[in-house]
């Protein structure tokens, strides 16, 4: 057991039925630190996190969490984590303060520990003049903030985010990772899932999720400076005429348009590709300036899911 | 101690947390006592085993004086009330297939010859036997004393005093209110209670609260009791609603000692609450836990003596019925309130609730995982 791991898993595995939803999941996720999940829907980011949480039984694998074994000692870790899930679900007909009150309850907090979190979490999360309200009149950034006060009341070790930023607008967004980085700062282990790029570089290490399996795994910089593919960027006037050419070149992973360039992934084993592509642009008679550039996250996430893919498709 | 303190106030909060729910649903709270309400004055009223004011047609076809006299004694029966008159048999019968009357009087043009010989049947009754309480109603007619105002002074005396003398013990006038609105107590707890705890878990699952709910550290027995610990209060509401009603409008007398009663309550409102919780978590939908809880309902209605008598049930549906907490319940009610019985004299009836209870309690806590899958 390690103390400086939150969270190891060893080929962790979920079906339902036919659908692998999580295949072979490896993780290591250190603690006080944001570990993002990546992945578009259907990856089985929640169906792992929920795992995680003991929600649900893994059909093959074992994770450790904080030290303990799940799902056999699920109930321990109940006190130590937080779950803030993907669809709100504190009570809509309470108000903001029932609601933190009743976890408060759930959890043991005595009178004075709940009085005390509650006043602190009101004003940290800029709840305080909505105390009264009730849940399900707040708005998509105040539900949000009222859900990760109530993950937090009980001061958990370990954070389960499940897209929590799904819902809300970008400056809510923003305030939100705040709040997380402060919890961090404070030795939490916060492990998030996103489909959003930005939220996703913000992380300290992320794994990119793809139907079902981890596809890379690293800090977000790394994975960036280590892309298996050579990113080029296309200028040009016609570059619908580019894009056809491209496509049809067996060493580009990938071409997608951004505003008034192109944007490519070649394989990495091409040499000089810049100067292999405009050959290519050249001989197809498009005209177009190539150019090497730096890997993006969202090239990051292309390029790994898209071996994936090749490696399925070729067997 | 401190693990059972823990336990206790999490079971409270669950409980404090299902009220607030309650209060701001304005239409289960208005069920809560609404339910009661409107159904007892309602059944109250209604329900009326004793029957009286059936249409009748009568089809006279000798037009004697006693023919007339025969009528009239029928009707001052007050069981039946002749609305209309028939040319003939025929027409008579064709009002009886229309649904106009329930019952027919035959008088046969050779009425007169009958009476006097006295031993032959002297006039027909055409009833609509689709309904058996109006069949039983209209056998009452048959053995009309009124009959005997034809037979011979002589053949009267010869028939002697009649074997038996009824008397109705425990409610002397026959008066239906008195046997129905201690039933309804039962019929009404299981009408609303049941429904209550039966979406109870259901909407929590529904509306993703559940999600997070298992992953706190609530035990599933206090999740369970905390759910139907706000409803065992509400079923004594109910149930005061229901006896108020039942001494002060239709005149209900409390027999048996109001402790031993709400005794009796308790024990049926834990079954019926946990009937629900079970089927709470075998439902995905709170539509599939209306369904299951209807499913419930209709035997419990039928089959527990509330609207036939038991005791006329065969054998099958008897043992199904003692399956259903109602039925005990509507024996210990009856029991404590119509004859003054103890709880203890009904002990018969109070270790099946308390059994059901039980049994429920574990299965709904067994079926209920603090997983998703």
């Amino acid at each position: 057991m390690s103390a400086e791991l939150a969270i190891r898993t060893r080929g962790l595995s979920r079906r339902f039925g036919a659908l692998v939803a999580v295949d072979r999941v490896d993780l290591e996720i250190p603690r006080a630190a944001i570990y993002g999940f990546l992945g578009p829907n259907g990856s089985g980011k929640s169906t792992t996190i929920r795992m995680l949480c003991g929600l649900l039984t893994p059909s093959e694998g074992e994770a450790e969490v904080l030290g303990l074994h799940v799902p056999r000692d699920a109930e321990k870790l109940r006190r130590k984590i937080g779950y803030m899930t993907q669809a709100f679900s504190l009570y809509g007909d309470l108000s903001v303060r029932e609601n933190l009150e009743f976890l408060g309850e759930i959890y043991s907090l005595t009178a004075a520990q709940r009085r005390a979190r509650i006043a602190v979490l009101l004003d940290e999360f800029r709840l305080a003049d909505r105390a009264e309200q009730r849940a399900a009149t707040l708005s998509g950034g105040q539900r949000q903030r009222l859900a990760l006060a109530a993950a937090t009341l009980h001061e958990p070790e370990l954070l389960f985010l499940d897209e929590p930023t799904s819902a809300v607008d970008p400056q809510s967004r923003r305030d939100f990772w705040e709040s997380l980085f402060r919890l961090v700062d404070r030795g939490t282990t916060i492990l998030v899932s996103t489909h959003y790029m930005d939220e996703a570089e913000r992380c300290h290490g992320l794994a990119i999720l793809d139907r079902g399996r981890v596809v890379a795994q690293g800090a977000p910089a790394v994975l960036m400076r280590e892309i298996d593919a050579a990113v080029l960027e296309i200028e040009g006037s016609d570059l619908r005429a580019a894009r056809d050419v491209l496509a049809h070149l067996r060493e580009v992973q990938s071409v997608a348009q951004l505003g008034q360039r192109l944007h490519a992934l070649v394989d990495r084993d091409v040499a000089a590709p810049e100067a292999q592509i405009a050959r290519a642009l050249e001989a197809a008679g498009v005209e177009a300036q190539v150019a090497l550039a730096r890997a993006s996250l969202e090239d990051v996430f292309v390029a790994a899911t898209r071996g994936l893919r090749d490696a399925e498709s070729g067997a | 101690m401190m693990r059972l303190r823990r336990s206790l106030s999490r079971i409270a909060a669950i409980a404090r947390k299902e009220f607030r729910h309650l209060r701001r649903d304005r239409l289960t709270g208005g069920m809560v006592a609404g339910v009661p309400l409107m159904m007892t004055v309602l059944f109250g009223y209604a329900i009326n085993q004793d029957i009286r004011h059936l249409r009748a047609g009568v089809a006279d076809l000798a037009g004697t004086q006693s023919a007339r006299l025969l009528v009239q004694d029928a009707q001052a029966t007050q069981v039946i009330d002749v609305v209309t008159a028939a040319p003939s048999v025929q027409a008579l019968e064709r009002m009886l297939v229309a649904g106009r009357i329930s019952v027919g009087i035959v008088i046969p043009a050779d009425f007169e010859r009958r009476a006097a010989h006295g031993d032959r049947v002297r006039a027909q009754l055409l009833v609509d036997g689709g309904d058996p309480i109006v069949l039983a109603a209209a056998r009452g007619l048959v053995a009309l004393p009124a009959a005997d105002r034809f037979a011979s002074a002589a053949r009267a005396r010869a028939a002697g005093a009649p074997l038996f003398e009824l008397r109705a013990y425990y409610n002397p006038e026959r008066r239906s209110p008195v046997h129905i609105v201690p039933a309804l107590c039962g019929v009404i707890l299981t009408l609303t209670l049941v429904l209550f705890t039966a979406v109870a878990i259901v909407r929590e699952r529904e509306r993703g609260n559940l999600e997070l709910l298992i992953t706190t550290p609530v035990q599933t027995p206090e999740l369970m009791l905390g759910k139907i610990a706000p409803y065992v209060l509400i079923g004594y509401a109910q149930v005061t609603l229901i006896l108020l009603l039942g001494r002060f409008v239709f005149g209900v007398p409390i027999q048996g000692s109001l402790v031993d009663l709400y005794l009796g309550t308790g024990i049926f409102v834990a079954a019926a609450l946990t009937l629900g919780l079970l089927i709470s978590t075998l439902a995905q939908t709170q539509f599939q836990a209306f369904q299951m809880a209807f499913v419930t309902f209709l035997p419990q209605i039928l089959l527990s003596g509330f609207m036939f008598p038991f005791d006329g049930m065969p054998a099958p549906a008897r043992w199904l019925a003692e399956v259903l907490p109602l039925t005990h319940f509507l024996r210990i009610v009856r029991g404590i309130i119509l004859r003054g019985a103890t709880l203890g004299e009904l002990w018969r009836d109070v270790w099946p609730l308390l059994l059901f209870f039980s049994l429920a309690i574990t299965l709904a806590t067994l079926r209920f995982r603090k997983r998703l899958d």
